[in-house]
């Protein structure tokens, strides 16, 4: 990942800033800058997500990517932010805690880094509520 | 103008490593170590973990604690002696993830284990000169200590972080008073992984002299003794030293036993004192009086006298408290510790 591409998303890595369309009240995360429901009569403004959810489905990870082989096995999830939006994201606990429907917390936790003299990723992962 | 603590928050990881479980590895007596240190057990980071993401947790939950408006914050100082940049702040990261960016100026603070009070000094300077509203002041570490050495049985992770303001205080920080020298008692050189110390001369020359300077110091200025504050809190590199500075200073084990959070936690370095002052501030009540001095290798102390308020009722249940935070911990043994430290490499 190239700096300028983590910087950009820094807010909505960081605080789960997404959007919400005050027309229609639905939440966006990603951000969109139009809403698809309302299109132009859509009014779309910043919306920082409380960071709360549960888990829609998940899977754990043995053969992790290349700079996660340290932290293998690891869970990642589908979850269903309160607000509505789904998104992907590591959640903190042992694979036997983990269960479908399970709620969540968001956490501020290292994602990840170039290498050892690389940009160090930060930003949100989940632990049981 | 009165200048105190707004709201406070720590943070401590939830992985442990029993001292047994060292001495095992490396042939040590660990009942000897263990009451020789006063030490049980120390927290260990995450994989995940470090002195940003530790700085930031203890961050949100003072500024949730005290329901502050973020963007107030004038100022943000982290201590740390593991800051994981050597160059790019780690105040910078910790401003961005709780909203505070970009009307404010930030820094980082190194000094051994007291870098965070030298900030939340700061802080109240800024603050009782005017030129910020509120400060906010963080004490955060993942410490390291060499595989073997004296210091792996102790060095520990966590953090605490202090909003320091003029109103709405929920303690009022009454003076504060330092003690500094060049004693070369613990180092860390540039790019080396772990930390070198003069073993026993970190006590006497070190520990000892600074801590017991600032402390009289700031009684001598304030016309006070040990007998009229409720608790104190010294910092706490092992659970030896806190009793021992206590004693020779005039404070009974009462008044450090709130805030004694090293059997537990170990030494969690820049985060050591003001994580003590976080579980006194957890239990104070109105009026009651707080010392505080921390100490820094290098080497220097800072004292506080804080006199908590009734705020402190309406702020302490809106965040977790320290005790919260060492129960239920996950113990781990010695080659998973290794893993989390990072001394394994692949």
């Amino acid at each position: 990942m190239t700096v300028a591409r983590f910087w950009r998303k820094i807010p909505h890595r960081y605080n789960l800033i997404g959007t919400r369309c005050t027309t229609c009240g639905e939440h966006y995360f990603p951000p969109r800058q139009m809403c698809p429901t309302c299109r132009r009569e859509g009014k779309i403004e910043d919306h920082k997500f409380r960071g709360n959810g549960e888990v829609v489905t998940y899977t754990v990870i043995h053969t992790a990517a290349k700079g996660y082989e340290m932290q293998a096995p690891y869970n990642l999830a589908i979850i269903k932010l309160d607000e509505g939006p789904s998104l992907t994201g590591q959640v903190i606990c042992r694979q036997d805690e983990m269960e479908i429907g399970m709620r969540v917390r968001s956490v501020f936790r290292k994602l990840g880094e170039e290498s050892n003299k690389g940009m160090i990723y930060y930003g949100t992962k989940f632990i049981p509520e | 103008m009165k200048v105190g603590i707004v709201s406070y928050g720590a943070y401590v990881p939830r992985y442990r490593i029993k001292l047994e479980e060292i001495a095992a590895v490396w042939g040590d007596d660990a009942q000897s170590i263990i009451s020789g240190l006063k030490v049980k057990e120390k927290s260990v980071p995450d994989l995940d973990e470090d002195a940003i993401t530790i700085a930031v947790e203890a961050a949100r939950n003072a500024v949730n604690r005290g329901n502050i408006d973020a963007s107030r914050l004038g100022a943000i100082y982290c201590g740390s002696e593991s800051h994981p940049y050597a160059v790019k702040p780690t105040s910078t990261i910790v401003a961005a993830a709780i909203g505070a960016v970009p009307n404010l100026t930030a820094a980082d603070f190194e000094f051994a284990c007291k870098a965070g009070t030298a900030a939340i000094q700061a802080c109240m300077g800024l603050v009782g000169a005017g030129m910020i509203d509120i400060g906010l002041a963080i004490g955060s570490d993942v410490s390291q200590g060499a595989p073997g050495d004296a210091l792996e049985y102790t060095a520990a992770a966590g953090g605490a972080a202090y909003i320091i303001g003029s109103s709405d205080l929920a303690a009022v920080i009454e003076d504060t008073f330092s003690f500094t020298t060049d004693t070369p008692d613990f180092w860390r050189r540039e790019g080396m992984p772990y930390p070198e110390h003069g073993g026993r001369f970190t006590g006497e020359p070190g520990y000892f002299k600074h801590v017991t300077f600032a402390a009289s110091g700031l009684m001598d200025k304030l016309g006070t003794k040990p007998s009229d504050y409720d608790h104190a809190v010294f910092h706490q590199p092992n659970g030896k030293f806190p009793q021992n500075v206590a004693r020779t200073l005039g404070f009974t084990p009462e008044q450090i036993k709130t805030g004694m959070v090293v059997p537990r936690l170990g030494n969690t370095y820049s985060g050591s004192c003001m994580i003590g002052l976080a579980a006194i501030l957890d239990q104070a009540v109105e009026g009651d009086r707080i010392f505080m001095t921390a100490f820094g290798s290098g080497a220097g102390s800072d004292a506080f006298s804080i006199t908590v308020t009734d705020r402190i009722e309406e702020i302490r249940d809106a965040g977790p408290k320290v005790e919260e935070l060492l129960e239920n911990p996950i113990y781990m043994d010695y080659a998973s510790y290794a893993k989390h430290k990072g001394k394994i490499k692949v």
